[in-house]
Parts: structure tokens; C-alpha cells; sequence
């Protein structure tokens, strides 16, 4: 006889490596007809910048005809591809529950955009994507509401909910890797076939950067006993449970606006109109470039570096070591495209 | 009934409600730190105050936690605001353990191009934010728009704050 956590538990295992199967046969960085992992064949990591100078023209908030061109031109240089959808089809496979994990930590001020997630969700329903199998989501309702997002679990609708919803919560089984001893949200581990990282470009007062890795702070129902130590090596160590490492597809930064110094929250000071959209399927290379931005920035204002502000990002090397190899940090090793 | 056993229950209530309102010597409840809508000009607040404990701050403010909780914060409460029904504005109040405390925190932030009014004990006025602190209190309003009529808002949303941390 099978308890009922037990089976939960054989469950969970089982999806865990058809997760890892599907992530091994066709990850991640685009090549014909599917997404391949960062470095394979010995190709260099992609990070595509598109930006627009014009994306907020007088107002206080995107163009979303502008975000949507924008996100095509991203997409579309980092899969080099003419045709504004046919990249998504890469990335999810007809039937699957799709995840859009964004960031809502700062309010509306900077949070990932619901513009951009709506031109995201746009393509995605072009791609053959029912609406009621795109969840976008992060830890709460309310973060949620506050940064504009409406909620919803019309299964018939794109939905938007929190971990802390009734109906969701954190997956009953622990998972570890090095610091991380964590359990993951329900929408990652049993809801949602696949992820689509959306972000938002920051600095960090603990971390240095937060871009694409630092974003799973958000999946987890312990994210502040990995904060130790500038985040590091907490940031990597989370980044390579398998849940994450199978189902994250790709990364979808929001540097519309961006923040050099006071993040993770709004001090609009410190806040600046980057334009852009960044995108990659590589979370080392993109965490990388997103500090080198960050860093120009710093410069630009009379800012020392992160280094020598005592906030240094090296949780980006070390999710590059032999022990992670979660992608690459070497510049020589990265295809920045600016478009 | 002996005037011990009458008075009992009193202090008994007294007690649970000092208790469920977190209220301690020298600390100001949190609703009364946030001034009401209307009470200061243009100004609308939400019903709903949160209010973190230190163990609970992170779920707030993630990792810049850290840095409020080495400086020794007591609690955090925060609400939303409205400025002319159209501009969202969030204020924080930190309550430090200490005037030190409020200062350390002021202090670490660069204060780039700030304007520095007459407010608390020390105060930096931006385009779309006001932070100032008032012994053992870190007050910071962060607007999500701008408008030109904004700084003077938040300034008197301030004086408002200001007095209520001084009762």
C-alpha cells in the first residue's frame, strides 16, 4: 500500500528526470528546430540587448506597440530568425504549461513591467499556447497587485498568482545543493511543463546584481538564509536544483528601467531609463553583462564599483565554476549583440 | 470579590492589547504614525497597514533586509498612498532601536543631487522621494510618478509624519 506523500514524492522524482531528459535533448541556445544549452557545441553564449531610446516617449510607462517591437527584435537576433513567433515555438512545446516567473519585489516603480509579460504572453498565444497554460507568478498576491498585475486562476485565462495562494504553496520535498536547503513553489515543481525567466535589471545590496540567478530568490520559501555572504555562493547553489536547472528555458530581462545603487527596491535617485529588453538562454552570461551595465553606470555618477562598495556579484563566477557550470562569465566566451 | 480579583481582568486586557498592537514603552503604534486621507492636502491613504517584525522583513524588502536588521530595526510598517487620486505613493516608517541606528542607514545612501530640507533631524528631498530620519525613525515616501507639484507634497506629507513621531 502507497501513502499519499510517498506517491507525491515518487511523483515529484519522476517528473524531476523527464524534466531532465527533455532538458538534455533539447535545452537551451536556438538551432533549428529546438533550444540548446549555454556553450553547446562549443558555441559562444548569446546576450541580445535591444533597445529603444524612444520607449517612453512623455509618458511614465512603456509604449507597449514599442516593448512588443522590441521584444521581436530580441527574440528574433538571438534566435536569428526573420519571423516574430516561430522562436517561440522553439522554446515551448505545444501542450505545455508555461511559467513566466517576473519579479514584483519593488512595486510598480521596478518591478518586470505587465506590459512586457502581456507582449510576451501575446506571442506566446501565437505560438500555439492556450491562455489558461501561461501562469505568470512570483512569492506574493499582493507584490503582485501592487506592481499592477491582476490576479486571476481562470483556467481559461493567462493566470497571475502568488506561491502564497491557497491553492499553491512550496513543494513538500527539500531540496539541496550546497547552502540551499529549500522547498520550491508548487508552480514550479508541479504546475508549470516549462519556464520563462522575467526579470528585472538591478542592483542589489547584498548581491551586487540581480538579473536572471537572482531571480529564483523568488521560488523558494527560504530565500533570506541564502543572503549570507553577498548571496554567494547561495545564488549558484539554488540555481542548480534540478527544477530550476530543467525547466528554465530562457531569460527575458526587463531593463526598461534600471537601478544602479538602493535596489532591490525603488529609490527613484537611483533609478535611470535603460530602454532595453535583454535576452539569452545562458543566466551566467546575462548576470554578467547585467553587471557590466550596472557597473558603467556606477562609473557615470561618481559611484565606486560594487567591489569596492563591499557588494561584489561573485555569486556570477562561481555559477560558472567546475562545480556549476551553470553557464559562462568569460567575455570572450559571450556574443553581446546590441540592437 | 476581593479589589484584586476585580481589577484583574482589567490589567489582563490591558496587557493583550499592549500585546496584539505591538505596543511598548517610547514605541508609537503603527497606525498612528501614518496620517489619515485628507488630514494633509491632496493626500488619500490605503485602509491597510503592514507592519514586519525583524524576522519578517525580508519578505518585504529581500536582501536589503541585512543591512536594516545589522543597524538594529525594531519593526516596519508601511501604506500605501494616493497623491490627487492618481500618483501611488509608498511610505516607510523603520523604527530603530536606536537614534544610531536611523542615522547609520541615512547615511549609507549616496545623496547624489538631493535638496536637504528643514525636517527631522536630517532629511533628502528627490523629485519623486523624501527620506528623513527623527531619532530612532527612518521615514522614506517613494512616489511612482513624478509631477511637478510632488516634492512640495511629500515635504508636507513629511512635517505631517514629523509631528506624529514627536508625540
Amino acid at each position: 500500500m502507497t501513502n499519499a506523500s510517498e506517491k507525491t514524492r515518487r511523483d515529484f522524482l519522476k517528473e524531476c528526470a523527464i524534466g531532465a531528459l527533455v532538458a538534455g535533448a533539447a535545452p537551451l541556445s536556438f538551432a533549428d528546430d529546438k533550444v540548446l544549452p549555454p556553450g553547446a557545441n562549443g558555441a559562444k553564449s548569446r546576450v541580445v540587448i535591444a533597445r529603444d531610446q524612444s520607449l517612453y516617449g512623455a509618458s511614465s510607462t512603456p509604449d507597449s506597440a514599442r516593448v512588443l517591437k522590441l521584444l521581436d527584435q530580441a527574440i528574433q537576433n538571438l534566435a536569428e530568425s526573420s519571423d516574430p513567433v516561430a522562436p517561440w515555438k522553439k522554446i515551448v512545446r505545444p501542450g505545455e504549461v508555461v511559467g513566466l516567473k517576473v519579479n514584483t519585489i519593488a512595486g510598480p516603480g521596478l518591478s518586470t513591467h505587465p506590459i512586457l509579460v502581456e507582449a510576451i504572453c501575446e506571442r506566446l498565444k501565437q505560438a500555439g499556447v492556450k491562455p489558461g497554460n501561461i501562469v505568470v507568478w512570483d512569492r506574493y498576491n499582493w507584490e503582485l497587485e501592487r506592481a499592477g498585475y491582476t490576479l486571476s486562476n481562470d483556467p481559461n485565462r493567462v493566470r497571475f498568482i502568488g506561491t502564497d495562494s491557497k491553492e499553491v504553496g512550496y513543494d513538500e520535498n527539500v531540496l539541496t545543493y550546497g547552502v540551499a536547503r529549500t522547498r520550491l513553489s508548487n508552480l514550479l515543481t508541479r504546475t508549470c511543463d516549462c519556464m520563462i525567466n522575467v526579470p528585472i535589471l538591478k542592483n542589489h545590496s547584498g548581491a551586487g546584481v540581480t538579473l536572471a540567478m537572482k531571480n529564483m530568490y523568488g521560488v523558494n520559501n527560504n530565500p533570506d538564509s541564502l543572503h549570507p555572504n553577498n548571496c554567494c555562493p547561495g545564488v549558484a547553489d539554488l540555481n542548480m536544483l534540478a527544477p530550476i536547472r530543467n525547466k528554465f528555458r530562457i531569460i527575458v530581462g526587463d531593463a526598461m528601467t534600471a537601478c544602479f545603487e538602493g535596489g532591490p527596491g525603488y529609490r527613484p535617485q537611483y533609478a535611470w531609463k535603460y530602454n532595453g529588453i535583454m535576452v539569452a538562454t545562458d543566466p551566467v552570461a546575462i548576470d554578467h553583462t547585467a553587471w557590466q551595465i550596472i557597473e558603467k553606470k556606477r562609473a557615470e555618477r561618481g559611484l565606486q564599483t560594487l567591489t569596492a562598495a563591499g557588494t561584489p556579484p561573485n555569486y556570477i563566477a562561481v555559477a560558472a565554476d567546475a562545480q556549476h557550470r551553470l553557464g559562462t562569465n568569460d567575455p570572450n566566451r559571450i556574443a553581446l549583440v546590441e540592437v | 470579590m476581593t479589589r484584586m480579583h476585580r481589577t484583574t481582568p482589567l490589567v489582563l486586557l490591558i496587557v493583550a492589547v499592549c500585546l496584539t498592537s505591538g505596543c511598548r514603552k517610547g514605541a508609537t503604534p503603527a497606525a498612528n504614525l501614518f496620517p489619515a486621507s485628507s488630514e494633509v492636502a491632496g493626500w488619500t491613504r490605503a485602509p491597510e497597514i503592514r507592519t514586519f517584525a525583524p524576522g519578517q522583513l525580508s519578505d518585504y524588502i529581500d536582501g536589503d533586509a541585512e543591512k536594516y536588521l545589522k543597524a538594529g530595526v525594531k519593526s516596519t510598517s508601511t501604506a500605501d498612498y494616493k497623491y490627487k487620486d492618481k500618483i501611488q505613493v509608498v511610505v516607510d516608517v523603520y523604527t530603530m532601536s536606536a537614534p544610531e541606528g536611523a542615522k547609520a542607514i541615512f547615511d549609507s545612501e549616496p545623496a547624489m543631487e538631493a535638496q536637504t530640507p528643514a525636517l527631522g533631524d536630517a532629511s533628502r528631498l528627490y523629485s519623486q522621494s523624501l527620506i528623513f530620519r527623527k531619532g530612532p525613525y527612518l521615514v522614506r515616501i517613494v512616489a511612482y510618478e513624478e509631477s511637478l507639484q510632488l516634492p512640495q507634497a511629500m515635504l508636507e506629507l513629511g512635517h505631517a509624519m514629523e509631528k506624529r513621531l514627536s508625540r
